[in-house]
């Protein structure tokens, strides 16, 4: 009986730890390409969700169907994004980065909820709504089919970085900008491209998502969080890392909620995350 | 260097003699109000200020500070009668001790690192007190209005908060001003600006760190029992938001931090952009309020990375630059 509650925790645990490292890869990314760290990020991924909500609501295409069109979208805006505003940030002091993307989340929030208004709106339905039963224990299907879609999305993410030419630009990029530069590899132009795909994992994520979980202005805060701690433990800029931290981060919080209550879930993340800290200070899988 | 000092002296006296006809001129009660939101706005970044404009850690955390001020005075007053007076001390005591371990926790980290550990730690505040029965939990606390006047810091008129909120500020910018003049001033800014020289020449980093980091927290917790006993009523969401976290370290950011009086003008910039965009915006519901706020907010951070202060010292140091050359040739001027 425990066992199998214990197991059910742990299946939903990496589910949604599967979430927060498809948030937090675009996170790291951006941040190991140009040391800016993204405060709007969970704002990527609420926009996914209204995309997401919008395309079903009005034209009744299912979220599953118009996931390629919302990460093309995201990217889209992550490129404008970049080059309307963040590129003249790009040599100002940390606390000027820092408020900048902070921001940009106020002001997303904001546009949100002034065009959307405030309501919590959810998408009835979808194809893939429904429950698994496997033997003793059942899952929720949309958190299965967002499980397989965030491994599969970071899969492209890590593909497109170790076999295309754009990706070992953009590697290249984040270990050393001037010597990419001496290379001819445009920084301008890979910055704009993190941020691109930076946005377009968010979306994803938010299209994922939007099949099981509710949708509000505001609903980035409650994924933001976690994803810095995922990107911490994961070590600054590594996607790899971020996937693996992502997946622990999940298990923590739901074991959390199942040991003391659901009200201490986050407060127990965040203890061992800082636990870590101290001890290894570049994050869990981060290189010294 | 000697001008910029005694100009520095002219402004501040200049603008406290504002500060004090100001309740002359300003009758009008929400009026008032903006004036007191103003300046206790710019204690809290001038509190800030101390750990993140001087040490140069910025800290995206001190509303547990300003939340642990706020609630051990109210506790003490609501189950041990204790007066408000000492509930402050006490208040900036605990915050000063709970201090040390927020430093021993996160002064290892640098940068990015030391900031995002700050945001969880206030978070673990935040939830700890949302969920602790005997500390209101999500409910909150009422400050009872048992005795009003001067000796238990409740009052049904606003101006005693603007004349608290003012004698708070004048304490914490007294206090600024003598860390930055004291050893303690250049050895902070030496770990700010040469972390690896100024440990070479034997100044132990992580006390003078800790230092900072104490003082500013005493100062932040006395601003959440002001706080307090103002809206006589706190909870988790008022006193222990990320967004007041925030709030409180974009004031000195604004302004210009590790200035002594950067943080005072952005809290003027920055409460009244606030209140202004509410008081005009806000009734529709929208959020049109917020969206002017954070567009100003990435202007401002985009433009003037260095702050407000930045951009005046840069203007007026133009125009001294250019009176020199006047002073040199006169048709320097003319071009």
């Amino acid at each position: 009986m425990t066992a199998d509650i214990f197991l059910q925790t742990l299946a939903s645990g990496i589910l949604i730890g599967l979430m927060y490292a498809l948030v937090a890869i675009g996170l790291t990314m951006i941040f190991g390409v140009m040391d800016v760290v993204n405060f709007a990020h969970g704002e990527f991924m609420m926009l996914g969700m209204y995309s997401s909500f919008w395309l079903f609501s009005l034209y009744a295409l299912d979220p599953m169907l118009t996931l390629p069109l919302t990460v093309l979208m995201l990217f889209a805006f992550g490129v404008l994004l970049y080059k309307l505003v963040i590129r003249r940030i790009i040599n100002a002091p940390m606390v000027s980065q820092i408020f900048t993307t902070f921001g940009l989340m106020i002001l997303l929030r904001g546009v949100a909820q002034f065009l959307w208004k405030p309501d919590f709106r959810s998408i009835e339905n979808s194809w893939v709504a429904g429950t698994v039963k496997l033997g003793a224990f059942q899952l929720g299907r949309p958190q299965i089919v967002a499980g397989i879609g965030a491994v599969l999305v970071t899969l492209a993410v890590h593909q497109f970085l170790h076999r295309t030419k754009w990706g070992a630009a953009l590697e290249a990029t984040a270990a050393d900008k001037e010597a990419a530069q001496l290379m001819g590899i445009d920084s301008h132009k890979m910055f704009a491209l993190a941020w691109g795909i930076g946005a377009a994992c968010a979306g994803a994520a938010g299209v994922l998502l939007s099949t099981f979980f509710p949708i509000f202005p505001e609903v980035g805060a409650n994924f933001i969080l976690l994803a810095f701690v995922v990107v911490n433990l994961g070590g600054f800029g590594s996607i790899t890392g971020a996937f693996w931290a992502g997946i622990m981060v999940g298990v923590i919080e739901v074991m959390g909620g199942l040991l003391l209550g659901p009200q201490y879930k986050t407060a127990v993340v965040l203890v061992v995350f800082l636990a870590v800290l101290m001890f290894r200070p570049q994050g869990l899988l981060g290189k010294a | 260097m000697k001008t910029t000092r005694s100009s520095v002296v002219i402004g501040a006296a200049l603008a406290l003699v504002i500060a004090l006809l100001a309740p002359l001129f300003v009758t009008n009660a929400s009026h008032l109000n903006l004036l007191i939101l103003v300046l206790m706005a710019a204690q809290l970044g001038v509190a800030w200020n101390l750990l993140g404009g001087y040490a140069g850690q910025v800290s995206l955390g001190h509303a547990a500070f300003y939340g642990i001020g706020a609630y051990t005075s109210t506790l003490l007053l609501l189950n041990f009668g204790i007066n408000p007076w000492l509930g402050m001390l006490a208040g900036g005591g605990v915050a000063a001790l709970l201090s040390l371990g927020f430093g021993w926790s996160c002064f290892r980290l640098k940068g990015h690192y030391f900031a995002m550990a700050t945001i969880a730690v206030a978070e673990i505040v935040q939830i700890v007190f949302t969920n602790w029965e005997y500390g209101g939990a999500a409910v909150g606390l009422t400050v009872p209005m048992t005795h009003e006047g001067w000796g238990w810091l409740v009052f049904a008129a606003k101006l005693p908060y603007y004349w608290l909120a003012l004698g708070l500020l004048v304490v914490t910018l007294a206090a600024t001003a003598w860390v930055e003049r004291s050893h303690i001033g250049y050895y902070l800014r030496a770990i700010k600006d040469e972390p690896d020289a100024a440990r070479s020449i034997g100044i132990d980093i992580a006390r003078y760190k800790q230092i900072a980091l104490s003082l500013s927290a005493f100062f932040t917790a006395l601003g959440g029992s002001l706080y307090a006993q103002k809206e006589l009523y706190i909870d988790p969401g008022s006193v222990l938001s990320t967004a007041l976290s925030i709030k409180v370290a974009l004031v000195a950011i604004l302004g210009g931090i590790g200035t002594l009086f950067g943080p005072v003008l952005g809290a003027v910039v920055l409460t009244t952009i606030e209140e202004l965009t509410r008081a005009f915006f806000g009734g529709t519901g929208r959020g049109t309020d917020t969206i002017i706020y954070a567009a100003l907010i990435i202007a401002i951070a985009v433009f003037y990375p260095s702050g407000l202060i930045g951009w005046w010292r840069g203007w007026s140091g133009k125009r001294r630059a250019r009176k020199d050359a006047a002073a040199r040739d006169p048709q320097e001027v003319l071009r």
